[in-house]
């Protein structure tokens, strides 16, 4: 173990980490907005928005996220799409998440007991009323520890950008092993940092778990 | 620059090929996933202290990291003392172990929901206690989580794409090499995505057969 050397590069991983932390962040925001977008489509009154919310989720769940990484920055262009690298992977990776989020939105809308969105209606709640009113609130609850398990997901997909060359947590540990000969030393300083940042994120959704509870 | 799919063909068999790595890469994975799978679940409930509590710190540690940097880490680390492994056997490896240590998080939950007469009845019929955890216990315990375990080769296969990073010529290396011939990375990476759809679907229906059979057997 080389310790001097895990000090001396470990601002330029400090530094990586904060990249990181942005583009999960970024990205989580991205992926709740496509969740919730794929939700409303996938419990949608009309077929096809419901056939699109199904191939959304089907596609982006069945296919690497790596390979759309690379379908949008360096396909991108062909298409008229011009992304810098950290544009690509928060848009990529938010996506991704998006399909993987829209599972986890639509399955806790629909455990919501049938009866309460009836009752609902019976009481003169319009149909989105008694969505917004009734159901949501309910299903919202149900949604924070599998979404927290969506984000533990999406912080390590993260280091997917490292392939399009993000300065981020991965990539730097990749640069430093490459001009080291160190793999361990550096995988142990990016590995402590993300799982700070693993092991933050997972309190903040125990807490906020917490506090949706009734009891 | 639009899009020209027609010269697709051209390239088709070097696309193939890569596809039959990236078949071979995720079996082979996945059987090691599953055995070491076992085999750390074992270990992590039945192992003596002094091994099970430094074994169980290394799996958090696994759980807790991105693949990407464990395959760094497993491939340059192997160089690093001395074992020079062709890059598609440290991938495999790589894969197998991230992901033996979330089927032994699966099987462990699973052994220890089987039954405990099960096992006092085993060891009342003279086994001895590996012998009745290998014979009774394991098989109960894994054909329970077998659903999930389907759920973690569908990830597997789609997370085998991370290898072409450190060298190996599986489905996602074969398409970046002919964008590097022909500079036309959408046709040829949308055509990969095609080809890992196409095995993800086929997983799928293997996985609902498997568990259709399952079920009707309990």
């Amino acid at each position: 173990m080389d310790f001097e050397l895990m000090l001396k590069v470990y601002p330029f991983f400090l530094e990586a980490a904060w990249v990181t932390v942005l583009l999960s962040v970024l990205t989580a925001i991205l992926g709740l907005i496509c969740g919730t977008l794929g939700t409303a489509a996938r419990l949608s009154r009309f077929a096809l928005l419901r056939f699109l919310g199904a191939a959304y989720v089907s596609l982006f769940r069945g296919t690497p996220a790596l390979i759309q990484l690379f379908i949008l920055y360096f396909g991108g262009p062909q298409i008229g799409i011009q992304l810098d690298a950290f544009e690509a992977g928060v848009i990529g990776l938010g996506v991704n998440a998006g399909a993987y989020m829209t599972e986890t939105i639509r399955g806790a809308i629909v455990s919501v007991d049938k009866g309460q969105g009836e009752a609902a209606r019976t009481l003169g709640l319009s149909q989105w009323q008694s969505m917004y009113k009734v159901i949501l609130p309910q299903s919202a609850r149900l949604m924070v520890r599998p979404l927290g398990v969506n984000l533990n997901m999406l912080i390590k997909a993260t280091a997917l950008v490292a392939a399009i060359s993000v300065i981020e947590l991965t990539y730097t540990a990749q640069r430093y092993i490459g001009s080291t000969y160190k793999p361990f030393e550096m995988f142990l300083l990016a590995g402590v940092l993300y799982m700070i940042i693993i092991y933050v994120t997972g309190r903040g959704v125990a807490w906020l778990d917490r506090k949706v509870q009734i009891t | 620059m639009g899009l020209d799919f027609s010269i697709i063909p051209k390239y088709f068999d070097i696309i193939l090929l890569g596809c039959a790595w990236t078949i071979g890469i995720t079996l082979a994975a996945a059987i090691l996933s599953f055995f070491g799978g076992i085999l750390f679940a074992v270990i992590a409930l039945y192992a003596p202290w002094i091994i099970r509590q430094p074994f169980r710190l290394i799996a958090w540690v696994f759980m807790g990291t991105p693949l990407l940097l464990q395959l760094f880490l497993i491939y340059f680390g192997l160089v690093q003392i001395g074992i020079d492994l062709p890059a598609f056997v440290a991938g495999i490896i790589g894969l197998g172990l991230h992901f033996a240590v979330y089927n032994s998080e699966l099987i462990q939950t699973a052994i220890l929901s089987v039954d405990k007469g099960q096992m006092e009845a085993a060891r009342t019929l003279g086994l001895s206690r590996p012998e009745a955890l290998r014979k009774v216990v394991i098989p109960q315990a894994v054909r329970a989580v077998i659903p999930p375990i389907g759920n973690n080769m569908i990830a597997l296969l789609k997370d085998s794409a991370l290898v072409s990073v450190i060298g190996v010529s599986e489905l996602t290396l074969s398409a970046q090499r002919v964008i590097g011939k022909t500079y036309r990375p959408f046709e040829f990476y949308l055509l990969a995505a095609a080809f890992y759809y196409v095995i993800n679907l086929a997983m799928e229906w293997v996985q609902r057969r498997i568990e259709r059979r399952i079920s009707i057997s309990r």
